[in-house]
């Protein structure tokens, strides 16, 4: 029912793509991060939540529809419903059921409950694809509340020392589950444009989110004074982040998990913070879906399907996709790009 | 243990020199005596000898997380350092327990004379009574390579500030071997006398690379200009008789070198030089690679005397008739030196010593003409020092500089990637590049290092699109990206395919303007082996 082509995840009764990589007529997006949603489809279908975004970054005029969770609709013979994936807000897990047949594609989902996104729900299939970013046991990410507990006392402490507070995170997702996290009694909190743009947008379709004040032009860089300031991770080594000194620079990522990755990173501090899944939950996810066939797709995916194989006698595929998971999200933020799918997948 | 699994992990999450100084000054000013010596011994590398083999840790690890031996080491591969891997794989404890540094390390010696079971109980009764932070300090204590961002000088600094002694007196008695299981770190720090260890070297002086034009380095006659030798910089000493050679690494080498073994009788005693010792034959310099060769033995034969004999060549005066002169000016070490020299050799026609001769030259121009004859020679290049400069310790801006010529380099293409390990683990940057023989690429040379962060995140997107076939965590991918790949010296290798072996080769830049036929051919690796004969 599901195919893998140089396009994208094909369903061909249904005439539909899944996050494709080129140009296609219709397409089900599964959350709005650039390598899941990309340019130039006649048409797009996604979580009602991640519209704002879509239109955002891909532009007022694209043709899209907005589904609830479970609302199911059919094409040709197909029923589809879109289901928490809980990676970031509006992200989704797509079921597509046929003749009793069904597929679930979950885009990228983590289950940790983030306070920002609705919560992953386990989706019952047959065949089920998943990421595997972090599918390795070394990945074990800590919980919502420790980490909560590091961010502030880490702020409380640089603020106490005369220093700012910088945390890089990604625009879409993380900057706002970092904002939710802070303890606003520490200090001020402010933005890098970027985070604010993503922000405006959470706040206009979804809801409040902590007061936060926007760095332009016209801010009197002297008044920020044991602050927090959310930026992206592009904002590294710029001379706008200088102009923040003295601070402390922070990176919220599942690859701080590891320390070679914290150094080479340069950040005063890494908190493991990810919205991707770590081993565990990878393993909890796909063991409750019930499904037999499992299709991994970016990240440690050779290791990750042997896994699945050996320990849970499952049957897992490798497949090459275009999806780059955190990395993407957190090291370059630059769009991948476009037309790269001919040689070598 | 947790005071020493703080500091480090104070010292791990900060890049700031200051903060890590800070740091270290507060755990040695706080610390039982008897753990703080054995912080310092750890920082400045001298671990006990391991106990526990990394096999025996993979199958207790495989053991105790029930994670199935295969995915220990695609953890471990991926992870780059087995400590690590085994701290992320081991479950997390709830029961944990205290124990003293000196008191593990101890325990960790003593597992030596212990019986295999003994040892696993001990190790595995740890593992589940100790924090995440202070496993893997622990496993750090097992496996060795304590590399922290620590450098000697900044546990030098911080010891310094935390006794309030001179750094320069710091680095010196620190220096040398010492067992820290018998050594009071307070006795060592404040012994005076010369006397006590006559074998102490003192702390090397290095040089920066020039930074500026090298003209704007003032009057050519403030200057003295000497070749850079690509041996092992070392420290022959002569005191009460006896003779010590040490390395640059602060390792103690006289039985390596056995030729400098006459010059007791001949040096008088209270001399230290500082030189470059270098295979010489004939009156010619010999390659790096004839004494690395012989270095690596344990036991040297008649053949490797003869193949490459060594002398060292003089750089520097740092004692003299027992008084330490490394406040004197250069030129008046320098005088001193050549008296010393000449003398010796009045008394033995084939000493193992030369002076290292001045390259004389009457403007910077002709200094820079000299550079680049460096290779002809031998050299790497030119060392600059100030004729009025002290021997100051460690490696400092200003008075001397080493000019070293550009390296040697070749364009090569892209054919094969790695995952990185550690700093690097989930890119892959581990590169290896070849050259074309007819219509044949042969791989030449593997390298790490030389991108930007940047670069290394494009080039692994791009591996991961281009990846022609895999096997284990190898990847080969369409040849089309050029790199210029830059080396110090060629050798020829039977053992490589390419016929040729690269000294420290890594990447100068990516060639985004150069099509995968410009690359270039063996022919012309071939060519620069001859030329560098």
């Amino acid at each position: 029912m599901i195919t893998f082509d140089d396009n994208g995840i094909y369903c061909a009764q249904a005439g539909i793509y899944i996050d494709p990589w080129k140009p296609v007529d219709k397409a089900i997006i599964t959350h709005a991060h650039s390598d899941h949603a990309r340019w130039g489809m006649n048409s797009y279908l996604a979580h009602r939540d991640a519209l704002p975004v879509l239109r955002f970054r891909l532009g007022e005029d694209i043709n899209v529809e907005g589904k609830e969770y479970r609302e199911s609709f059919s094409i040709n013979g197909v029923n589809i419903s879109l289901h928490p994936a809980g990676h970031i807000w509006g992200s989704a897990q797509v079921r597509l059921e046929y003749k009793g047949e069904i597929w679930v594609v979950s885009g990228d989902y983590k289950l940790q409950d983030d306070g920002i996104s609705t919560p992953f729900e386990p989706v019952k299939c047959h065949s089920f694809i998943t990421e595997s970013t972090f599918g390795l046991p070394v990945y074990n990410f800590p919980s919502v509340e420790s980490l909560k507990e590091d961010i502030n006392n880490w702020w409380r402490q640089n603020a106490a020392e005369g220093n700012n507070s910088v945390i890089l995170a990604y625009a879409l997702g993380k900057a706002q589950r970092v904002l939710q996290q802070l303890d606003t009694s520490i200090g001020k909190i402010y933005t890098h444009g970027a985070v604010d743009n993503i922000n405006k947008l959470y706040e206009e379709s979804i809801g409040p989110l902590n007061a936060t004040e926007r760095i332009t032009t016209e801010t009197d860089r002297k008044e920020i004074k044991g602050a927090m300031i959310i930026a992206t991770p592009s904002s590294a080594g710029t001379p706008w982040i200088r102009k923040l000194s003295p601070y402390k620079l922070g990176i919220c990522s599942g690859w701080m998990q590891l320390r070679g990755a914290r150094r080479r990173k340069g950040a005063d501090r890494g908190f493991v913070m990810s919205d991707h899944a770590d081993w565990e939950q990878l393993n909890t996810a796909i063991l409750a879906t019930g499904a037999t066939n499992i299709y991994v797709t970016h990240g440690y995916k050779s290791i990750y399907a042997k896994w699945l194989e050996d320990n849970y006698g499952l049957n897992a595929t490798e497949v090459d996709t275009l999806y780059v998971g955190e990395q993407a999200d957190e090291e370059s933020g630059v769009e991948p790009k476009e037309g790269g799918a001919d040689e070598g997948v | 243990m947790k005071a020493f699994s703080d500091v480090f992990t104070q010292i791990d999450q900060t890049t700031s020199t200051n903060e890590k100084i800070n740091a270290l000054v507060g755990y040695f000013q706080t610390a039982e005596p008897k753990d703080a010596i054995w912080c310092v011994a750890i920082l400045t590398g001298r671990r006990p000898k391991r106990t526990v083999k990394s096999g025996e840790l993979r199958e207790w690890c495989i053991e105790l997380s029930g994670i199935p031996g295969w995915l220990v080491e695609e953890s471990y591969h991926i992870v780059g350092d087995l400590a690590e891997t085994i701290t992320l794989l081991l479950p997390e404890n709830t029961d944990v327990k205290e124990y003293k540094l000196h008191e593990v390390i101890h325990t960790l010696i003593a597992l030596q004379e212990k019986t295999d079971e003994e040892r696993k109980e001990y190790i595995i009764g740890m593992w589940q009574s100790l924090t995440k932070e202070q496993l893997f300090v622990f496993n750090k204590l097992i496996t060795g390579s304590f590399r922290v961002g620590v450098s000697e000088k900044i546990v030098i600094k911080a010891l310094a500030k935390a006794f309030d002694i001179e750094e320069n007196i710091v680095a010196h008695r620190l220096s040398g071997s010492w067992d820290a299981g018998t050594t009071s770190l307070l006795d060592m720090l404040t012994t005076v006398s010369i006397a006590d260890d006559i074998s102490k070297p003192y702390p090397f002086y290095l040089a920066y690379a020039l930074e500026t034009p090298v003209a704007e380095l003032g009057n050519l006659d403030d200057w003295q200009i000497e070749r850079k030798y690509d041996g092992i910089r070392g420290q022959i000493i002569i005191r009460n008789g006896e003779l010590f050679v040490w390395s640059r690494g602060e390792d103690l080498m006289t039985e390596k070198f056995v030729e400098f073994a006459i010059l007791p009788g001949i040096i008088p005693d209270g001399t230290v030089i500082d030189g470059e010792i270098i295979p010489v034959k004939d009156e010619q310099l010999m390659p790096f690679h004839v004494m690395q060769t012989r270095i690596g033995r344990k036991k040297l034969s008649k053949k490797h005397l003869e193949d490459a004999p060594l002398v060292m060549i003089c750089y520097d005066l740092l004692e003299y008739k027992g008084q330490d002169v490394r406040e004197k000016a250069m030129t008046e070490r320098r005088a001193l030196l050549e008296q010393l020299v000449a003398d010796a050799r009045g008394e033995m026609e084939l000493l193992p010593l030369m002076m290292s001769p001045l390259v004389v030259a009457t403007d910077w121009d002709e200094v820079a003409q000299e550079r680049l004859r460096a290779r002809d020679v031998g050299c790497e290049g030119l060392m600059l020092k100030r004729k009025d400069s002290v021997y100051k310790t460690g490696r400092r801006r200003g008075d001397w500089w080493k000019w070293k010529v550009d390296p040697l380099s070749i364009d090569g293409v892209l054919i094969y990637a790695q995952r990185g390990h550690g700093r690097r683990a989930n890119l892959y940057t581990d590169f290896t590049f070849a050259v074309w023989n007819g219509e044949e690429l042969v791989p030449f040379a593997k390298a790490y290092s030389g991108l930007t962060d940047k670069e290394l995140v494009e080039v692994d997107n791009w591996i991961k699109r281009h990846t022609l076939d895999k096997f284990g965590p190898v990847r080969s991918v369409t040849p089309t990206l050029v790199f210029e790949i830059g080396f110090e010296g060629i050798n020829p290798s039977p053992r490589h395919k390419s016929g040729v072996a690269l000294r420290f080769p890594r990447i100068l830049r990516w060639r985004k303007d150069k099509a995968v036929k410009e690359a270039n051919t063996r022919e012309d690796l071939m060519n620069i082996l001859k030329a560098q004969g």
